[in-house]
């Protein structure tokens, strides 16, 4: 019944609705906890990344853990990257086909699918699904470990669990991000030419000499070791996360989720400032 | 009657025997936020000796432990091992320390994704690589059988008992032949036969190691039978301290009342 209604059928104005009235302090109090908190997360993540990397740089190395991780981190997150590096290829050709055609610009097509490939799609690709499956997967482990107290185990152990632990996955990801991110471009590449060549048959070699003609190394090896920073990010938000968790499986859980949105976020805003330092340092 | 500080303060010096307490604990506090866990507590344990620390959930008999062993930093007080105020000191200079500690957690805490074996092998493959792999793998062998676990050498943690587990925990505790050993909370969780066996087993060790040992726990017929001394703790303070039939002595009433329902 709307107020008008009401009105004619009982004669009484309706109830007027009533006033929740918010006190500022409390809102000033909010903003204040939330300010607290982000300063205070920057502040623990900066004592954690102290922490591992004094960890790191000292002996005993763990390199057995390195390697183990090398592999955790590198070949188990290969068959995704080269599969969305072929997707990314499709899309990008079939995009840049169709667009290059209306300004007749059709002969670009190699460099415009190599420079978007390699400079833009590969690398940031490559950082969001890291992010979604390696960083989830380090911050449920190390989360799991702390919920269990098995990291304490490890620190009771005399094991500095800063440089098992964190160091290991941390440098993992930094080494195997490039690596993984060349995976990527090849496999854009590949698919994009062979995209492109159903339609107009051009052989790879041509397509390879044609996209990459005139470029120089500061084009291409930039973007791609760039990623290597977004290793670093992935890796020591995931650490983090997970070695700080409390509060059993919804810790476990809460750390998981953490871990993949912050490092998915922080990448992307790592991409923005990087692709401007590259262009200042690599004109 | 003299009081636990006094005893504290007392042994921390070389006694005339040459013979210093292994652990000193003096005035120790810890908080929790607002949550004041332990309010100032003094204790100290020689070798070949047991100590057991009874009390109510939340009393922070628990947090003593990790305290001891530096995995909690007290907000004051000193933990001197050996003579060594480890209160501040950094990880590395502590694994140096902790390396002559052993710990049990009260859920044993194994390495969930290793074999039994490998749960005991892994603190040799950190510190002593001085050792042939074949070695190693005896030494594991070894200790697993003396915590009556050598059939289970591949097995994963999950595929056995709590009370294995534990044992499996005290196996790891001692790879590396600790002289002070923290247990924490035994046989909580165990049938009685399992704990009457855990009993037996920290019985038959500190016979033969004669370690330094604190065991932390609810079960009084357990801290009697494994401990020399018992320290009961309430609010955050040791309330009594002492054998056994000093507390069926005392006229204190926390002391009756735990006496009772234990």
């Amino acid at each position: 019944m709307s107020d008008r209604e009401h009105t004619a059928v009982t004669g009484i104005n309706p109830p007027l609705p009533v006033q929740r009235t918010v006190p500022i302090s409390s809102v000033v109090d909010s903003v204040g906890r939330l300010v607290n908190g982000f300063f205070e997360w920057f502040g623990s993540l900066g004592i954690f990344f102290w922490k591992v990397l004094r960890a790191a740089v000292t002996p005993p190395y763990e390199w057995r853990e390195l390697i183990r991780q090398l592999d955790e981190v590198g070949s188990k997150s290969l068959p995704l990257v080269a599969l969305a590096g072929a997707a990314i290829g499709v899309v990008v050709s079939l995009e840049a086909r169709y667009s290059l055609s209306r300004f007749g610009a059709k002969s670009m097509f190699p460099a415009t699918l190599v420079y978007s490939v390699i400079q833009v799609m590969g690398p940031i690709i490559t950082g969001l699904i890291v992010s979604g499956r390696v960083g989830a997967g380090i911050g449920a482990e190390l989360a799991s470990m702390k919920v269990t107290e098995q990291i304490d185990a490890i620190e009771a152990s005399a094991i500095n669990p800063y440089r098992l632990l964190a160091a290991t996955r941390i440098l993992a990801c930094i080494l195997m991000m490039p690596l993984l991110t060349v995976a990527t471009d090849g496999c854009g590449l590949l698919t994009g030419w062979f995209a492109q060549s159903l339609v107009e048959p051009l052989s790879f070699h041509q397509f390879i000499a044609s996209g990459f003609r005139g470029a120089t190394f500061n084009a291409f090896l930039p973007p791609t070791f760039k990623t290597a920073v977004y290793g670093l990010i992935i890796g020591l938000i995931a650490c983090f996360q997970g070695m700080r968790t409390r509060g059993g499986a919804e810790g476990v859980g809460r750390a998981a989720t953490n871990s993949v949105v912050l490092a998915s976020l922080f990448v992307i805003l790592a991409d923005v400032v990087l692709v401007k330092f590259i262009l200042v340092v690599f004109p | 009657m003299a009081t636990a500080y006094d005893i504290a303060m007392k042994q921390e010096q070389p006694e005339e025997d040459g013979s210093a307490p292994v652990v000193v604990v003096k005035d120790l506090q810890k908080s929790f936020g607002i949550n004041k866990v332990l309010n100032g507590i003094s204790l100290s344990v020689n070798r070949g000796e047991t100590l057991a620390v009874l009390g109510r959930s939340g009393t922070g008999k628990s947090v003593l432990l990790r305290l001891i062993i530096g995995l909690e930093k007290p907000d004051s007080g000193s933990v001197r091992i050996h003579g060594q105020n480890i209160v501040g000191l950094a990880l590395d200079r502590m694994g140096e320390i902790r390396k002559k500690m052993g710990f049990l957690f009260q859920h044993a805490a194994l390495y969930d994704s290793l074999t039994i074996a490998e749960n005991v092998a892994f603190p040799f493959e950190h510190h002593r690589k001085d050792i042939s792999r074949s070695e190693r793998g005896d030494r594991v062998k070894q200790l697993l059988a003396e915590v009556g676990m050598e059939g289970d050498l591949g097995k994963m943690p999950s595929d056995i008992s709590g009370g294995m587990q534990k044992r499996v925990g005290l196996a790891r505790a001692l790879a590396l032949e600790p002289e002070i050993l923290l247990l924490d909370e035994p046989t909580a969780g165990l049938d009685p036969i399992s704990s009457g066996e855990i009993d037996d087993l920290i019985l038959k060790l500190q016979r033969e190691r004669q370690m330094a040992s604190i065991v932390v726990t609810h079960d009084l017929h357990s801290a009697k039978t494994i401990s020399n001394r018992l320290a009961l703790l309430d609010q955050g303070n040791v309330v009594i301290e002492g054998k056994f039939e000093d507390l069926q002595q005392s006229d204190i009433g926390l002391v009756k009342e735990f006496l009772k329902q234990s």
